[in-house]
């Protein structure tokens, strides 16, 4: 036997959602979602091993998993950063943000730092226009980003 | 009648300290859901909402009473779904968040009642994925709510039984619009559904279903509890109740205030916001996100309502500016929005999968000096084909809207960015 | 009736037909590519956009898209107005924006309805100055190429796929303008029908990888209509040909059975035609290079022997051609060369059939049932197009429940939400897990004689005098009730059965259960494993077993085998020693096999592609197919090497064949009506088989000459240019071409209305109605028994590798199953074997000891030993068979 590639605790979180649903594959996006809370990312084979689980083919899962931009087909850093460039963040400075973000860890969009800490992606308005320009990292909401908040960030 | 005209932030202080069930409770929280199963029928709650003249606040603005009144055949046993549209992703609007993150109980009351109204059983709460601290927050005030019979089997002693799921999408601006975000939640690709039927009669896994914008569902608790009269005591014009609007961009005081529909824009922009920063010009807003027509600093007395918007040519949309001042090339700005809806168009339909790129890269030329004059004449052809009822949802119609406009009011802009090349 | 004013006309339509559907039936041209007409409606193109108004004040009107507006009465739309006329221009011009605009490579060229559409539309000038978006490509097998840039994204690929066919690994990834439709990683697309995304896609995304091979542009191809040789259910097809050698298969639209879709044997199974396998002479023993005369006299001389020659006729040879053996042999001497079981099996099915008074269903009725009950039968691999009207049939509950929501049949995904509430009762009773798996109720799984319990005990559930069987198990029984129970509520049940079990039983339980309904639109369907199979049974002969005694007993000394190879049908042993003993042994056939290395003298014969001939389908439906392309001598048709040797032959024609056909058998009366004869004309002048843009005629050869062209005295159609077709039946159509539309989707202009017959009349003729009736069957065999330490062997038929012909195509070849043996777990236990271990099996009549890799199928009843049926390497396992099996230890000698 091959080494199972998904955790017990991940199958057991997936089985979990079965329940609320009516079918297996409505769990698909969940499914992804709880993989890529342990792993960062989705990777082929771990793609493969969902599939499986819910008794669906891997290709109907990666139309399901390339849809959304929140489910990562490729290997992202241990934190991603995420800046807002919708209209506001950007009239307000957004690029430069990003700009920095990228230079302070050398990396280019979607890419990861070095020793694979972080990833910068660039995403939709968070909802946070008030305090243009926003950003997030990891789950955190950061207000009003300046050049020095994102010193801060890696400072910490 | 209580004198209360900020039913939807009344508990939300302005240094935005999270309320606690129990503040919720004191300040009349769940008396509306209380009044609702004890004493009124469904059919009474559906009038009563008709009544109040609430409009949806998702942003097409329809009757949410009337909607509710469609569903069929609520007093037939069969699997309903009530569902809060929190996908809040429309650039420049912010208003959905504070509402979870600062009362999420409000939201939960409003879906319950709502819910009652159409006899569903379960509802289900669609939050977008990057709402980290609202979903916190709302999986807390749920679970608080549940323990007092708030939601679950037999509310509050009465008959109606209803079970809420807190759902986080994965992305994906399309999954705002009700049928896309119902094939979201059944786990497929979200892309919109062919209407009719309508979710109304064939929705989440084929029954009847019920979406409503968070905003909308949480005026729904006051209504009942202070009554429709006291609600419609509360806009200025034609439109009833109030409204969050918000403003940002290079305003004094970028921010979200609860007002009367109604309000005049100069209100909100010089009052409440502080006026445009030192060293600035108003040039033009969005009245309502992204998705809206530009209007200019002459629109600044028209009042904030879905007929008096639409009169000046644009959308109320979701409330919330978006202000342009006279340092920010339109064009850019124009570009950047083009850029996020032909990013988030599902790839469906041709307009605005192919049309929505053909913009970015005609508006990419202009602005690198590789424009022509008979671009714009392209660009305001491409924002007609795209046009309402010409694509499968409406994405791309909103899409168009502030270039559209764009194209009216800076074509100057447009031209001084061509006609500079070729001199 | 419902109607409607289009552009200030009048016109009558079907109600609660889609605006689009409804135009394209009057003839009107509306561009569309997303709508499909068995596919339905999607409205993601937005090219059929229209203008609708809402009464005669209204001049302005909305623009609607016809695809999804439901004609009603009173309904005002205008396809011409400017507007509308913009607009489908400008949204072509957006398609086309990403489009590769690589048209002279492309194998679409010439018949895409992309470059239909876009002159059509109008959109004529690029506009568009950026860059286009690219696409890798994948390997997609040996069937399908793919060209993800010039995709514009309609959807139809996965809708026929998925949606339709119930695919799963073709898909849509990504999105906004970086939609692309394909697989997770390179591979062979599995579903068995894929090869029609060539004709669904309406660009070169999916091109014919085999006709890549050997390219040439549709209008240099060379096409009469056809029918498919490669299983029972006789499937129009309309192959190509060009510089003698076929070029690729398409459908051919026929509604009451393929409608627009064929399966992947029937598309990629034409190698065959153009293999190096190909007896392309006659050969005597002894003497390898005789002339087509020469063979004939030889031919003559052995047939005057003292002793009458017999004659073992032919499953997939003509009617005529094994009328004309018979008549060669005489009726006393005709033997129909199928294994006694499915000589058996076969008689039995055309008795029930003439007799039986229950209704023979065309796949489109097949289509249409609200019960299936499946007794048997894999059908997606012993009638692979009956699957996919399964398949269909299988969401008429979700119609029916969308039919209360007012959603109509064409509303293709608002009738597939409400799929999971609702379910057409399909059963399925197989030897192990089916293809259809997936659309059925409820299975089961069993030795053909529990198959056959289970048909009887349904049968008495439905009917209390109906025969029933003891002692089954109460898992059996419920299931047996249920089953009955939906079937009887059904108005229009569909029993389908056939010849796999390889058991009289089953099929008599099948027409049990059918006679118990209570419906009167009940259906009943056989499989039959080839072209015509019922034809051979409906002339009738004996069985293949008693010409073997003739020889040993000595009443005979010489064979005439028509398109046959025996090893085929009887144990190698068996078929050696028959051979043997046959003074003269003459073969007609066009490939080489076996048997034909034993004849004395060897008739080279043409196929389905070079000659004519009627078969008839598994419905009993006669059809005629006609030759694509001139045989080269002296290749002749097997009908032609007959006749020329039959003393007195009063037949020089192949129409008088077919006449004295029809007048011996009453049962055949009516195949003359299969088509017009050989005399039939359009102005005086026969059908052309070239497009009339047919080029290089006077290129075509060495020299640059133009000789007259070959003669076809036997069909109504000619090997040229010249000649009319508009006129023409166009159930004759050798390729269907209309103004403006080059592609496939010219279809549309030659059915009555969208989704119809074509006009004048689909192909072939119903030879049996549903007259008479038959008594109860009552012979039902014991349960079934596995003996300790031995395996029944089941033979399961294989879409790619258990068909004769198709095993010849190269690409078919790299999509055989595995060469395995299947085994319950528990029996893989029991021997200690794991997946992929060696077993040995003895007891196989006439061959040693066969080494074999096994597979475990847990669907696989204990006691069984499934192996695909023809599968090369694994012919010498019999069906029914009683064998021994042991593991073969690691390192034990090959
Ligand atoms: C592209 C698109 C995005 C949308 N996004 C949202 C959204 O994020 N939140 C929302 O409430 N409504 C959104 N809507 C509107 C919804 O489709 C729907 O009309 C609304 O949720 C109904 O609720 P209401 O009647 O309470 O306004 C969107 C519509 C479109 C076409
Ligand atoms: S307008 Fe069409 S492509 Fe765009 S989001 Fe809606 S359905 Fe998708
Ligand atoms: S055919 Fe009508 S929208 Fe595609």
């Amino acid at each position: 036997m091959n080494e199972p590639i998904l955790t017990q605790e991940e199958i057991r979180e997936i089985n979990a959602e079965l329940e609320h649903y009516p079918d297996k594959a409505a769990v698909a996006i969940e499914a992804l979602k709880i993989v890529q809370k342990y792993r960062g990312w989705v990777s082929d084979d771990c793609l493969v091993a969902v599939a499986g689980l819910l008794d669906m083919q891997p290709s109907q899962l990666e139309a399901v998993a390339t849809f959304y931009n929140l489910i990562y087909r490729r290997p992202v850093g241990k934190t991603v950063i995420h800046y807002c460039n919708s209209v506001t963040c950007w009239m307000m400075g957004s690029d430069r943000i990003g700009e920095s973000l990228c230079r302070r860890l050398n990396v280019g969009l979607g890419e990861m730092s070095a020793g694979g800490e972080y990833t910068v992606l660039p995403i939709v308005c968070l909802g946070a226009c008030d305090h243009a320009p926003a950003a997030m990292v990891g789950d955190r909401l950061m207000l009003d980003m300046t050049e020095n908040a994102v010193n801060e960030i890696f400072e910490r | 009648m209580e004198n209360v005209t900020k039913p939807l932030t009344k508990n939300i202080n302005p240094d935005r300290v999270f309320t606690t069930l129990a503040d919720y409770e004191c300040s009349g929280g769940y008396q509306g859901l209380r009044k609702a199963v004890k004493e009124l029928q469904p059919k009474d709650v559906q009038q009563w909402v008709k009544d109040s003249g609430l409009k949806g606040r998702g942003g097409a603005g329809f009757g949410t009473g009337l909607k509710w009144s469609m569903v069929p055949g609520i007093d037939t046993p069969q699997t309903r779904y009530m569902i809060a549209n929190a996908d809040e992703m429309e650039p420049g609007t912010f208003k959905d968040r504070m509402l979870m993150e600062q009362d999420p109980h409000q939201l939960i009351e409003g879906l319950i009642i709502a819910s009652y109204a159409i006899q569903a059983n379960i509802a289900y709460i669609f939050l977008r994925g990057e709402y980290h601290l609202a979903r916190q927050r709302l999986e807390n005030a749920l679970q608080e709510a549940r323990a007092k019979s708030y939601w679950g089997e037999h509310i509050l002693d009465s008959e109606f039984s209803l079970d809420i799921i807190l759902h986080t999408g994965a992305g994906r601006y399309i999954c705002g619009e009700e049928t896309a975000l119902i094939n979201a939640l059944e786990g497929k690709r979200a892309t919109p559904r062919a209407k009719p039927p309508y979710p109304l009669v064939s929705g989440l896994w084929g029954k009847p279903t019920v979406v409503n914008n968070v905003e909308t569902l949480c005026n729904v608790p006051h209504i009942l509890n202070y009554g429709v009269d006291w609600y419609l005591g509360l806009g200025h014009g034609a439109d009833k109740g109030t409204k969050l609007f918000g403003a940002s961009g290079r305003v004094k005081r970028p921010g979200l205030w609860e007002l009367p529909m109604g309000t005049p824009i100069r209100e909100i922009i010089e009052e409440h916001a502080g006026g445009i920063k030192d060293g600035y010009k108003l040039r033009g807003f969005l009245p309502g996100g992204a998705s809206t027509d530009f209007l200019l600093p002459e629109h600044l007395d028209v009042a904030m309502d879905y007929e008096a918007i639409t009169k000046a040519g644009s959308r109320l949309g979701t409330g919330t500016l978006i202000v342009l001042d006279d340092k920010t090339c339109p064009v850019q700005m124009v570009l950047n929005l083009e850029q996020f809806f032909a990013q988030e168009s599902c790839g469906w339909c041709t307009p605005c999968r192919d049309g929505l790129p053909w913009t970015v890269s005609l508006l990419k030329d202009i602005i690198a000096g590789k424009g022509r004059l008979e671009d714009l004449d392209t660009l305001a052809g491409l924002t007609r084909m795209l046009g309402p009822g010409n694509t499968f949802c409406a994405l791309a119609p909103g899409a168009v809207e502030p270039l559209q406009s764009a194209l009216k009011y800076f074509r100057e802009d447009f031209e001084r960015y061509i006609v500079k090349e070729a001199a | 009736m419902a109607r409607i004013d289009i552009d200030g006309r009048i016109h009558e339509v079907r109600n609660g037909d889609n605006l689009l559907s409804a135009c394209l039936s009057l003839g009107l041209d509306l561009p569309y590519f997303c709508w499909h007409p068995a596919l339905g409606s999607a409205g993601a193109c937005r090219q059929c956009a229209v203008i609708q108004y809402k009464d005669a004040e209204d001049k302005r009107g909305k623009l609607v898209m016809a695809c999804l507006t439901p004609v009603a009465d009173g309904l005002r739309v205008s396809l011409d107005a400017e507007h509308a006329q913009k607009f489908r221009a400008d949204n072509i011009e957006l398609l086309m924006t990403n489009h590769p605009h690589d048209c002279p490579v492309c194998e679409e060229g010439g018949e895409c309805h992309l470059q239909d559409m876009t002159v059509m539309s109008g959109h004529t000038f690029r506009r568009y100055r950026g860059l286009k978006r690219t696409h890798n490509n994948q390997d997609l097998g040996p069937f399908i190429n793919h060209e993800m840039n010039r995709c514009i994204a309609c959807y139809r690929c996965v809708r026929f796929y998925d949606d339709y066919a119930g695919g799963k690994d073709l898909q849509v990834l990504g999105m906004h303008n970086n939609v692309y439709f394909g697989r997770f990683e390179d591979g062979a697309l599995a579903n068995e029908f894929s090869g029609n995304l060539v004709e669904v896609c309406p660009t070169g995304v999916f091109t014919d990888k085999t006709f890549s091979a050997h390219y040439v542009r549709k209008w240099d191809l060379q096409s009469a209509p056809s029918i498919c040789v490669h299983c029972g259910l006789g499937c129009n097809i309309a192959p190509g040909e060009r510089y003698g050698t076929l070029r690729r298969i398409i459908n051919r639209y026929n509604s009451e059975i393929n409608g627009y879709f064929l399966c992947d044997r029937g598309r990629f199974g034409y190698g065959f035609v153009n293999s190096p396998e190909r007896i392309r002479n006659p050969r005597l023993k002894g003497y390898p290079d005789i002339t087509a005369e020469t063979a004939e006299s030889h031919f003559r001389n052995l047939l005057k022997s003292p002793k009458p020659a017999i004659g073992i006729a032919s499953p997939r040879a003509s009617l005529e051609a094994n009328f004309a053996l018979r008549r060669l042999v005489g009726e006393e001497n005709f033997f129909l060369g199928l294994d006694d079981t499915e000589h058996t099996l076969l008689n039995a099915i055309a008795e029930l059939m003439l007799d039986g008074g229950i209704r023979s269903p065309s796949l489109r009725e097949a289509e249409q049932a609200d019960a299936v009950l499946i007794l048997g039968e894999d059908v997606t691999h012993s009638a692979p197009r009956l699957a996919l009207s399964l398949r269909q049939a299988a969401r008429h509950a979700s119609f029916e429940l969308a039919g209360t929501l007012h959603v109509q049949p064409w509303q293709d995904a608002a009738v597939r939400n409400v799929d999971k509430l609702a379910s057409t009762p399909v059963f399925i009773a197989a030897i192990c897990a089916t293809r259809l798996d997936d659309i059925a109720t409820d299975t089961y799984h069993g030795s053909s004689e529990d198959i056959a319990r289970l048909g009887f005990a349904v049968a008495h559930g439905l009917e209390p005098s109906a025969p029933e069987p003891s002692g089954l198990s109460d898992s059996v029984q419920t299931l047996a009730a249920s089953i009955a129970d939906s079937l009887k509520q059904a108005k229009r049940p569909l029993i389908v059965s056939g010849t796999v079990c390889a058991s009289l039983a089953v099929i008599q339980a099948a027409y049990n259960v059918a006679k118990a309904l209570p419906s009167a639109n009940k259906q009943l369907t056989f499989t039959v494993p080839e072209c015509n199979s019922l034809g051979l049974a409906m002339i009738g002969g004996r069985p293949l077993s008693q010409a073997f005694d003739r020889i040993g007993k000595g009443l005979t000394d010489s064979v005439v085998v028509l398109q046959n190879d025996l090893y085929r049908r009887a144990p190698s042993r068996t078929v050696d020693l028959f051979l043997q003993l046959t003074d003269h042994v003459v073969v007609i056939d066009s490939l080489e096999n076996k048997t034909a290395e034993h004849a004395e003298l060897l008739l080279p014969a043409s196929t389905f592609a070079e000659s004519e001939g009627t078969l008839i389908n598994n419905e009993g439906r006669a059809q005629r197919y006609f030759p694509v392309y001139p045989q080269a001598e002296p290749v002749r048709a097997a009908w032609q090497w007959l006749t020329s040797v039959i003393e007195d032959c009063q037949w020089q024609h192949h129409d008088q064949l077919t006449d004295a056909c029809a007048g011996a058998f009453p049962c055949l009366a009516d195949i003359v009506q299969a088509g017009p004869g050989a005399n039939y004309t359009v102005e005086g002048s026969k059908i052309p088989r070239q497009a009339h843009r047919y080029s290089g005629r006077t290129a075509m050869r060495p020299e640059v000459s133009e000789p007259r062209q070959p003669q076809d005295n036997e069909t109504p159609f000619a090997f040229s240019m010249e000649g009319d077709t508009e006129q023409a039946p166009p159930a004759l159509l050798p390729v269907v071409w209309a103004p403006g539309w080059n592609s496939n989707q010219a279809i549309n202009k030659f059915q009555q209305e969208i989704g119809a017959s074509l006009r004048g009349g689909d192909v072939g003729v119903r030879l049996i109605e549903a007259s008479g009736s038959l008594p109860w069957f009552g012979d039902i065999p014991a349960e079934f028994a596995p003996s300790p330490g031995r395996w029944r062997t089941a033979l399961l038929p294989h879409i790619f590798g258990s068909e004769e012909l198709s095993l010849h195509s190269p690409p078919l070849l790299e999509r055989l199953p595995p060469f395995c043996v299947l085994l319950n777990p528990l029996d893989a236990e029991a021997l200690g074997v794991e997946a992929g271990d060696l077993a040995e099996i003895d007891s196989l009549t006439g061959v040693a000891a066969m080494k074999v890799p096994v597979q475990i199928e847990p669907t696989l009843p204990l006691g069984l030993l499934a192996a695909t049926a023809g599968l090369p390497g694994l012919q010498a396992i019999e069906n029914g068979a009683e064998v021994g099996l042991k593991k073969v230890n690691p390192g034990a000698p090959l």
